[in-house]
């Protein structure tokens, strides 16, 4: 698999562009073009501006306080790192087997999580390009250019989220900083009131969600032959299915497949993840490579996410996502499955499961239950793997006998797609911005291509003026020749 | 029954002095308060707004790299600005979203920006910025005490 436009032939003398830090994405992050003297893209490169450091922090910690403190990881999905780490830490305790109780609580919560992070992405951050054109007023392309001239998309939008958020608030125990899944299982069950609560407003989100899929459809339909090539490339898989083939979010075995569909593995348990998963380091970014050993680092690496998990799962087991999951494989002979810009149409699909989940799960009185935690014998090593809304979530651990962690390896999502999103704006700096006078609108092209993927290229702080967006027009030698701040001005 | 006045506070605890705005909620709720709702996240977004329906008053408290020290108080108006393009908003623009998804008016705001100097991942608060926390907290109870007094009267 080609790595062209990775590195330039001959650097010097190229002028930088560097798009910094990208908006619309969580953390920091920087997209680099070199572009000779005639315009054209001699090399594009997506680096992640900040390290994270966070497996250095948590080591020294006692190993039941991972679920609590990786939530600081991430603003956004807190809670898939909560769950990743109770996970591993459940083999730390023992617990091979959670309770009912406890199992369905936690996949409640991973629901939640899932339909709050999607709708968020989709109708905050995806639906302003999408809506307006990727290269339309800046002003305007925001969700609240959404609000004035869509109000309806953006009240579903924000009430959608809403909804995941209380879903998470009855199963964590809190809003943020969720303490309830612990080693071995859960802490609280859910109150009749908290059940009955939620499932009131069950259907309609449903429905919402319904008309979410089709308005991601009609969006990607709108401009049909655009949308099928914008940010292509071909790329290897992984995902977790479950036992029969079915998307599991929250639980699985580890299915990769090459881009011409032949099975590398399947069903693996997710314990041996390191022996198929090997990460490269290259000297031009802090975030790691990953690839399948299997074929090696050059072609090795692959996709994660919605995109890979609606289409590499043998069924979704909701109906009604499953109904839609078989139209989008379908759609134009299967061409859509492979494109960048489909990944919001999956994430929505993905968000119907979830809602459906939802119900489903709401409707089960086990969630009433009072038997939350099953323990066994002490193990030094855990792993805790699920998809998280971004792709596959990676957290393992070693304890000492001080039950202190000595060790801890996270692979996030953004990790695994670092190098398919670096394709995705390489093929859009070639079709968009070779040889053309660089613009805002032709920049935003760049960010429409990783905001598809929405990476969390780490987890920022937020403090007041700590984030200043900005694109720096650099020549060869460093030196700044035009500057555009994205801070209202 | 919503409480009349809101205060949410924003930051990351494992960072440094981004901590502040959880912490002031911490200290604020081991404080006897009338009619406060006490509120945390990691950053405000679009939905946050629904947080503020049938509030009298909501303030947001923050860190700061910019602010004077040990903090500054201003009353905040609803702003179009382009954070609304982040994953995060600012509280301007949580307060414009108001009108967006129903709330309508926006309640009286203001904003508590507490001055911080260091935000890396696990480092705790400075001995500095924790100084000017306590200043902002006792700023902040006396406020909110006066405010309910009047509210009785």
């Amino acid at each position: 698999m080609s790595h062209d436009l990775e590195t330039a032939a001959h650097p010097e003398g190229l002028r930088r562009v560097a798009i910094e830090p990208l908006s619309r994405v969580e953390g920091h992050g920087k997209v680099t073009l070199l572009l000779d003297e005639d315009g054209h893209v001699q090399q594009a490169r997506l680096h992640i501006v900040e390290f994270r450091g966070f497996e250095k922090f948590i080591q020294g910690r006692p190993y039941w306080e991972a679920p609590v403190m990786v939530q600081r990881l991430c603003g956004i999905c807190p809670v898939s790192h909560h769950l990743a780490a109770a996970k591993a830490m459940d083999q730390i305790v023992g617990a091979t087997r959670l309770t009912p109780t406890a199992e369905k609580l936690r996949r409640l919560m991973h629901y939640g999580q899932i339909l709050q992070s999607h709708a968020l992405h989709f109708y905050h951050l995806a639906s302003p390009d999408l809506l307006f054109g990727f290269g339309s007023d800046a002003a305007k392309r925001n969700i609240v250019g959404v609000a004035a001239e869509y109000p309806d998309i953006a009240r579903q939008g924000v009430l959608l989220r809403k909804f995941g958020q209380e879903v998470i608030r009855v199963t964590a125990g809190k809003r943020v900083h969720g303490t309830s899944a612990i080693p071995g299982g859960v802490n609280k069950n859910l109150s009749r009131e908290e059940r009955d609560g939620l499932r009131k407003e069950a259907y309609q989100v449903i429905a919402w969600s319904r008309e979410a899929v089709a308005l991601a459809r009609r969006l990607f339909e709108q401009d049909l032959e655009a949308h099928l090539r914008f940010g292509h490339f071909a790329a290897h898989t992984l995902n977790l299915v479950r036992e029969d083939g079915a998307m599991d979010l929250y639980h699985g075995g580890l299915r990769a497949r090459t881009v011409d569909g032949k099975t590398l593995f399947d069903h693996l348990d997710t314990d041996r993840y390191w022996e198929v998963i090997f990460e490269e380091v290259k000297p031009w970014s802090y975030m790691k490579f990953p690839y399948l050993r299997e074929l090696g680092p050059q072609d090795g690496w692959y996709r994660v996410g919605p995109l890979t998990r609606v289409t590499q799962c043998d069924f979704i087991p909701t109906p009604l996502a499953d109904a839609e999951r078989r139209a989008f494989l379908a759609f134009d002979a299967g061409r859509a499955t492979g494109a960048t810009l489909a990944i919001h149409w999956a994430r929505m699909i993905e968000m119907l499961h979830s809602a459906e989940a939802i119900k489903e799960l709401l409707n089960d009185d086990d969630l009433l239950g009072d038997d939350l935690v099953v323990k066994g014998e002490r193990q030094s090593r855990g792993v805790g793997v699920l998809e998280a809304p971004r792709g596959t979530l990676i957290h393992h651990y070693k304890v000492d006998e001080n039950d202190l962690i000595t060790r801890c390896n996270l692979i996030v999502s953004t990790t695994h797609n670092n190098q398919a999103m670096n394709e995705a704006i390489r093929s859009v700096a070639r079709e968009y911005l070779d040889g053309r006078e660089i613009t805002e609108g032709l920049l935003n092209h760049i960010e429409v291509a990783v905001r598809a993927f929405d990476p969390c290229l780490s987890c920022a702080t937020h403090a007041l003026g700590k984030m200043p967006l900005q694109v720096e027009l650099l020549d060869a030698d460093g030196g700044c020749i035009g500057t555009l701040t994205r801070n209202g001005e | 029954m919503t409480a009349p006045v809101l205060v949410i506070g924003i930051g990351n605890p494992s960072r440094g002095d981004d901590a502040l705005g959880p912490l002031l909620i911490e200290r604020l709720a081991a404080q006897d308060l009338c009619d406060v709702e006490l509120l945390t996240d990691f950053q405000l977004q679009v939905e946050h707004a629904l947080d503020l329906t049938g509030r009298d008053e909501v303030i947001f408290a923050d860190a700061s790299v910019e602010s004077a020290e040990p903090f500054e108080w201003r009353a905040l108006q609803a702003e179009h600005d382009l954070s609304h393009s982040s994953h995060a908003l600012s509280p301007q623009a949580v307060l414009d979203a108001c009108t967006r998804v129903g709330v309508m008016v926006p309640p009286l705001a203001n904003l508590l920006a507490i001055r911080g100097y260091g935000f890396e991942l696990g480092d705790a608060p400075c001995a500095a910025a924790d100084r000017n926390l306590c200043a902002a907290v006792d700023f902040l109870v006396g406020y909110l005490r006066m405010k309910a007094d009047r509210r009785q009267d």
